[in-house]
């Protein structure tokens, strides 16, 4: 990060005659001037463009997000309203071999995770083996007791996560955190991709990308395979999206959702429970729930139960979930695992459980309740970002480099006090990308996003979310704090085999690249919905 | 459906249909007062407020740019142009996942528009444009609506939302300018009052399609007849309620429902229309007529969100 800057050498004008690179891994460009081999022809393109022409179309891209509505609501500012989520043309690329090693990684490490959860809220056997600490466990503020020995479809806690990636200087990937409460920019991943296939189609067919949009059938169905144990099967189970509400931050990505997988989406005052069995008030009467995709915090489920001043949630919900009525996707309780203190012993985790080496590694992390750890950290907190153990979306962040001296001593003293809820981890050189600024294409930080779905099998939809820092030389990249995203393209290793003689030709259903749609039709013709 | 989503395309429907009419009201109106005497066209503008119950306070006359104010632009009136078109988008953007994407962006981009028309410009006799625009908007979004969503129990919500919210409208419109107008039945009229007739006509987008069921000559037996009972033209109060009776037979059935009030009084609406003849409706009072057959709206209305929004929960979950 403190490297000096080299400028690309370019004889004629070129749109990246600014591009800064330094001693981050650079995503486009191995040296100056020239890209990696799966980079080449985009940068023909790019150089081939002219500034009016890059312009015009980052503006088309705009314009399609507008009028489309794709905004989100940012907290803590003045306006507090819709906002435009931030786009960039340019796509981030990644080859087949490292979207592999990836997808391993990741499937190794939600089952790894899974049946972590499902230990500690049952027999606590690593607990009482000492591979993770119990006072880790019992002190953090998302564990639920009320969890405890509560028996749920597959034993599968976490079905939808979202697990961000960081690219180190050397370019291995690496886990930064995990997202296994309501993980959310899935929509945006698809929206960026239909955006680009209008505005850069050519281009798209030169490469061999793999689609993604089977997404919503894909979570569709890891959601129907979680239907309890208890439900009637005359019919299908019937799915519905648990939303907050149009004040919710997330709330296009609900409506998208909810209308791509051809679901209700339903507020907490459209549902009820009676006799331990959830309702919905429909205009045809009451119609029962099976299975809901809850975009709602664990706190804000049940007034009977967790927060009582909750308006989001439903009355007498976890009864019916206890009672194994109705299935939540993810379960209560997950947040547990997404603790950055409990992130630091996620290795140890696969290697427990799987008896595996984590396939993609963790950052290297410190816990502050080790007292070296924090004589160390506290000593270099410059060079140190420090995060607060149970917050999301990059607040209650210190990052040292950045930091003036006053924020560092407020932070020194809230670790002082209490050293539990705090993590540090040397301060990333973060992978570098291309992007549009302005007339002219310069690097940004950037971080990778896939979604991981695990129902009755692990399903990772090829890509994911790239987040990018906007402002120069930030190192933030969520959406909340003035982050934009690109659309992420997984080249296909080779192109679809021919099939073998006396083999029929056809589509092959791959989970990775194919076109998995659903066999059955969403709605009954005449009008009733199937579910 | 959920019961939510449902009144949400049923007010969408209604406050659109509303924005459609106003449009047009405010567009035949403006055209009408360059023809006018000038004392007559601000009296008829007063008239016209008081009855859509806008009527700015006071006794001056209504000059062009407070009509247009009042109910185009005025923001804190929740039935204005601009006020409405709002509502309807945010009633559907609440149940966004319930229409298709195009419907959405059309609906997104004719509330754009709209906010945009901020400047002193637009707020004078040069509407025009602008009104035009936003009834091409609407009409756009009805075609995109029909040719995109399913016409399954969602699209007859907003069926039924357009054609109550047309039924009312056009009863307090008409019934509005019969009282106010005096008029021997069968007569042609004379030409002070010709104006005021044409403008009926036009208002309700009925001019065109008048003359050729009746020729230009102005009868207001005639449009009366044409208003009230006609069948085929979509702004008489008939085709309406028939719509109206078509919606609520095929949401009973979808819904596995008993017909219940809704269907009774539809259809006794529907009967009245049927069946009456335009000399006993006149002789009792056109004004009169009307004014039942808004109470009768008002009370079909209520009866809806009785049988399918509001439903008290304990006595569903005792059947």
């Amino acid at each position: 990060m403190t490297a000096t800057p080299t400028r690309l050498q370019s004889d004629a004008y070129s749109s990246f005659v600014n591009y800064q690179l330094d001693n981050s891994y650079d995503e486009m460009f191995e040296s100056p001037g020239v890209p990696r081999a799966h980079y080449k022809t985009l940068h023909k393109t790019l150089l081939g463009m002219k500034p009016e022409e890059l312009r015009r179309t980052q503006q088309a891209a705009d314009l399609t997000f507008l009028h489309e509505g794709i905004t989100f609501t940012v907290y803590g500012t003045k306006e507090g309203t819709e906002r435009i989520f931030p786009n960039d043309l340019v796509p981030r690329i990644i080859t087949e071999p490292e979207w592999s090693k990836i997808e391993k990684g990741l499937g190794q490490r939600i089952r790894a995770l899974n049946l972590f959860l499902k230990d500690i809220y049952n027999r606590g056997q690593i607990l009482s083996d000492g591979v993770v600490p119990r006072e880790l466990i019992y002190s953090c503020r998302h564990f639920r007791r009320e969890m405890r020995e509560l028996r749920i479809p597959r034993d599968v806690y976490v079905s939808i996560c979202g697990t961000d990636l960081v690219r180190m200087p050397s370019g291995e990937f690496a886990v930064l955190e995990d997202n296994l409460r309501v993980p959310s920019g899935v929509s945006y991943m698809l929206a960026n991709r239909k955006v680009l296939k209008r505005v850069f189609p050519r281009l798209f067919r030169d490469y061999n990308v793999c689609p993604i949009d089977h997404y919503p059938q894909a979570l569709l169905a890891t959601l129907r395979s979680l239907a309890p144990a208890n439900w009637s099967t005359q019919h299908d189970a019937a799915t519905v999206l648990l939303t907050p509400g149009v004040a919710n931050s997330a709330y296009f990505e609900h409506t998208f959702l909810a209308q791509q997988m051809g679901i209700e989406l339903v507020e907490g005052r459209d549902l009820l429970v009676h006799d331990n069995v959830v309702y919905m008030r429909t205009t045809a009467g009451l119609r029962r729930v099976d299975v809901i995709y809850r975009r709602v915090d664990d706190d804000f489920l049940d007034p009977l139960r967790f927060r009582p001043d909750s308006s989001l949630g439903v009355p007498g919900l976890f009864n019916a979930y206890r009672a194994g009525n109705v299935t939540l996707a993810n379960a209560i309780g997950t947040g547990v695992a997404d603790d950055k203190a409990v992130y630091a012993y996620v290795p140890a985790i696969i290697r427990y459980y799987l008896g595996e080496e984590p396939v993609v590694p963790n950052v290297p992390t410190y816990l502050l309740t080790d007292e070296s750890s924090r004589k160390m950290v506290l000593e270099k907190l410059d060079q140190m970002v420090v995060k607060a153990v149970g917050e999301s979306g990059g607040y209650g962040m210190l990052i040292g480099p950045h930091s003036t001296a006053a924020q560092r001593e407020e932070f020194r003293q809230r670790i002082l006090a209490d050293p539990r809820n705090y993590i540090a981890q040397p301060t990333l050189a973060l992978s570098r990308a291309p992007c549009l600024i302005g007339d002219e294409i310069d690097s940004r930080h950037i971080d990778l996003r896939p979604y991981i779905l695990f129902g009755e099998k692990v399903t990772l939809v090829p890509g994911g979310l790239t987040r990018v820092a906007l402002p120069k030389g930030s190192l933030v990249v969520n959406s909340s704090q003035g982050g934009g995203s690109k659309d992420t393209w997984v080249l296909r290793a080779e192109p679809v085999p021919k099939p073998k003689p006396g083999e029929k030709p056809g589509p092959k259903i791959d989970v990775r690249g194919g076109d998995a749609r659903a066999a059955e039709p969403a709605r009954r013709p005449g009008g009733k919905p199937a579910q | 459906m959920l019961s939510r989503v449902a009144d949400n395309l049923y007010w969408m429907s209604r406050y659109l249909e509303r924005a459609e009419h106003t449009a047009r009201l405010v567009d035949v109106e403006l055209e009408l007062w360059l023809d006018q005497a000038r004392r007559a066209g601000a009296e008829r503008w007063r008239f016209l407020l008081e009855a859509l119950q806008a009527a700015p306070a006071g006794d001056s006359p209504v000059g062009a740019t407070s009509l247009v104010e009042t109910l185009v632009f005025n923001r804190s009136r929740p039935s204005s142009l601009v006020s409405s078109i709002a509502s309807a988008r945010e009633n559907l953007r609440h149940v966004r996942e319930q229409c298709s994407s195009e419907m959405w962006e059309q609906l997104n981009r004719l509330y754009l528009g709209v906010m945009d028309e901020q400047s002193d410009e637009a707020r004078n006799l040069k509407s025009h444009a602008f009104l035009r625009g936003v009834r091409d908007g609407t009409h756009l979004f009805q075609g995109i609506t029909d040719g995109t969503m399913s016409h399954g129990e969602g699209w007859q919500y907003i069926q039924l939302g357009r054609y109550v919210e047309r039924t009312v409208t056009l009863a307090l419109l008409i019934g509005a300018h019969f009282a106010r107008l005096p008029h021997a039945p069968d007569q042609a009229v004379e030409t002070a009052e010709y104006l005021e007739w044409i403008g009926l006509l036009k208002g309700c987008g009925a001019f065109e399609s008048y003359c050729k069921a009746y020729t230009a000559e102005i009868r207001p037996v005639q449009v009366a007849e044409f208003l009230l009972l006609d069948p085929d033209f979509p702004h008489s109060v008939r085709f309406s309620v028939d719509c109206m009776e078509a919606s609520l037979k095929t949401i009973a059935d979808l819904t596995d429902r008993k017909a219940g009030m809704p269907a009774r009084i539809a259809g006794r609406l529907r009967a009245q229309l049927s069946f009456s003849d335009i000399d006993e409706i006149l002789s009792a009072g056109a004004p009169q007529f009307l004014q039942t057959v808004s109470r009768e709206c008002a009370e079909l209305h209520a009866a809806i969100h009785q049988i399918y929004f509001d439903y008290p929960v304990e006595a569903e979950l005792a059947s």
